[in-house]
């Protein structure tokens, strides 16, 4: 072992992407696999998990206490990082990306590593679609959105029954994990749950697989060592979809 | 290197199917976590601290890993009340709860609440970075024979793990065996802090923390070493081990059984590895290893 302290980087570059989702970007670029998170300490704060949507950036939403003091922060200030820690995403040659809102933040370094043949881009509204340029300069786009502003009117998982899904080779999925449910009931369907890999979201304090906040029943799988990306076929019966648990181990249901 | 002879065995009161007990802290929050453990060859777990009301911890950053061990201050989350249906898959299974509270009688209150569901109970009195908790009360040992007693009297094994941040640990443990205590955990991390010289902060969301891992396996390792002399209930060895030699060790100093935390940072199989290297059906009695380097 060597010392993983965080690393400090400095904030060169605040962009705005949505009314909600900004992306952050970093003096310091980092080795990392689409769909790997990293911990990111806003000094005084707290610290918290965030997948790297490019080699030197995290692209947030703002939800909480921590995410909203990352929000008052700007060019010259310090985050420190730890990472890049997880699995990621497998390798896949024709693969179809499915993104629910601030979910594809981690997607766009997979389509950006040129294995993305269609991208399932959801959101709320026209607004709140994340990305939507960069990733229609390197892959096919598809849109939905749940209010009709953009693309179809309704939800990124009724896209899928318009595709050829036996054209793609793997299928990645990030987003809220209702419309992931939703996406994995679908796939089950049609046999392809064992090529399908979801990133998930859960409460984490060490990052590393030791403090075991993050594991996932009936598995007893670690989301940010063991994950945070997943077959389908280990989320089937699962608490997936159903609930989670909080900062104290408590359930809490969707 | 020294093998010893495979089997269930019984250290404080409760049955293990082998000698490595998983650490309080590590992978304990969630009932399928701990079944996890089990499976992947633990002999024992224990449990992430339960305490009498539910707590969401410190700040973050809560953990850091340096070159030989790991730094840490939780502050001690639990579900509280909550995580007695987590244990419903576990029935007489070798769980031991870890428990912590502010006085005896919040200890015997989270006790109640797992009567008839734990093989036997840990006592936290020795988390150095939760105030009013652990360390806090496991200085004192008045205090400590005070929960322990308050816990020990349900007649179900009662563990009690102590603190290496105290001038002499023997008075501790004297004090848990007075109040009723079956075996003696030792030791708990070490007080510890490391700054961040390009944040200019401690790199601990709440400034300092506990050290665990092969750093602190020296401090362990005495601390077994003079318990052993100062108590006559079984000394559950705790601090650093990554290894079967160090399982060895600890038992020559004294350790009845050992209990594994960090080192699942390594390789969550880390149980399965050191069994492996641990047991050898032609080996020597554990019975007559421990304590085997006093003179």
């Amino acid at each position: 072992m060597a010392d993983a302290l965080s690393v400090p980087v400095t904030i060169v570059r605040v962009k705005k992407e949505t009314p909600l989702i900004r992306t952050f970007v970093f003096d310091t670029p980092f080795v990392f696999r689409p769909g790997q998170f990293v911990m990111v300490w806003v000094p005084g704060v707290d610290e918290i998990p965030m997948a790297l949507s490019s080699e030197n950036s995290i692209t947030v939403q703002n939800v909480g206490d921590a995410t909203k003091a990352l929000f008052d922060l700007g060019p010259g200030n310090k985050l420190g990082i730890r990472g890049p820690f997880g699995n990621g995403f497998s390798k896949g040659e024709k693969v179809l990306a499915i993104a629910g809102g601030v979910g594809a933040a981690p997607l766009l370094p997979l389509a950006r590593a040129d294995c993305v043949m269609t991208l399932l881009l959801g959101a709320r509204s026209e607004s709140e679609l994340l990305f939507l340029d960069q990733l229609d300069e390197c892959t096919d786009v598809i849109i939905a959105t749940d209010d009709g502003s953009l693309g179809h009117h309704g939800f990124v998982t009724a896209l899928m029954d318009d595709l050829n899904l036996g054209a793609y080779d793997r299928f990645a999925v990030c987003g809220p994990e209702i419309m992931m449910r939703a996406v994995l009931t679908k796939v089950t369907e049609k046999g392809l749950a064992h090529k399908t890999e979801f990133s998930l979201h859960r409460y984490m304090k060490c990052g590393v697989g030791v403090c075991g906040s993050c594991c996932i029943d009936p598995s007893g799988l670690r989301v940010c060592r063991d994950g945070p990306v997943f077959s389908g076929e280990v989320l089937q019966k699962s608490e997936f979809g159903h609930y989670m648990r909080d900062a104290s181990g408590r359930k809490k249901n969707l | 290197m020294v093998s010893i002879r495979p089997g269930p065995i019984t250290a404080g009161g409760v049955t293990l199917d082998n000698h490595l007990v998983l650490a309080a802290g590590i992978l304990g929050t969630t009932g399928s976590s701990l079944s996890r453990m089990l499976l992947l060859g633990a002999g024992g777990v224990v449990t992430k601290s339960i305490g009498p009301v539910p707590k969401e911890g410190h700040a973050g950053p809560c953990l850091v890993v340096l070159e030989d061990g790991l730094m840490n201050a939780m502050g001690l989350p639990n579900p509280s009340k909550d995580f007695v249906e987590e244990l419903a898959g576990l029935a007489k299974k070798p769980v031991i709860v870890s428990i912590f509270g502010g006085n005896a009688e919040e200890f015997a209150k989270v006790a109640g609440w797992f009567s008839g569901k734990a093989a036997g109970f840990e006592l936290n009195l020795s988390c150095p970075h939760a105030e009013g908790y652990g360390a806090a009360i496991g200085s004192d040992p008045a205090l400590v024979e005070a929960c322990t007693r308050a816990v020990s009297k349900t007649g179900i094994p009662t563990w009690v793990k102590l603190t290496p941040n105290v001038t002499d640990i023997t008075g501790i443990g004297r004090a848990a065996e007075k109040g009723g205590a079956s075996a003696i955990v030792a030791i708990n991390t070490v007080k510890a802090m490391r700054i961040s010289t390009g944040i200019r902060r401690p790199v601990l969301g709440h400034g300092f923390g506990g050290l665990s891992g092969p750093a602190i396996f020296p401090i362990a390792v005495r601390c077994v070493y003079e318990l052993y002399e100062a108590v006559k209930i079984p000394i559950i060895g705790c601090g650093g081990v990554s290894s079967a030699d160090n399982v060895i060790e600890m038992m020559m100093a004294g350790a009845t059984a050992v209990e594994i935390g960090s080192a699942v940072y390594g390789d969550v199989n880390v149980f399965d590895s050191i069994r492996k290297d641990l047991y050898a059906k032609n080996g020597i009695a554990p019975e007559e290893i421990v304590g085997c380097a006093h003179g």
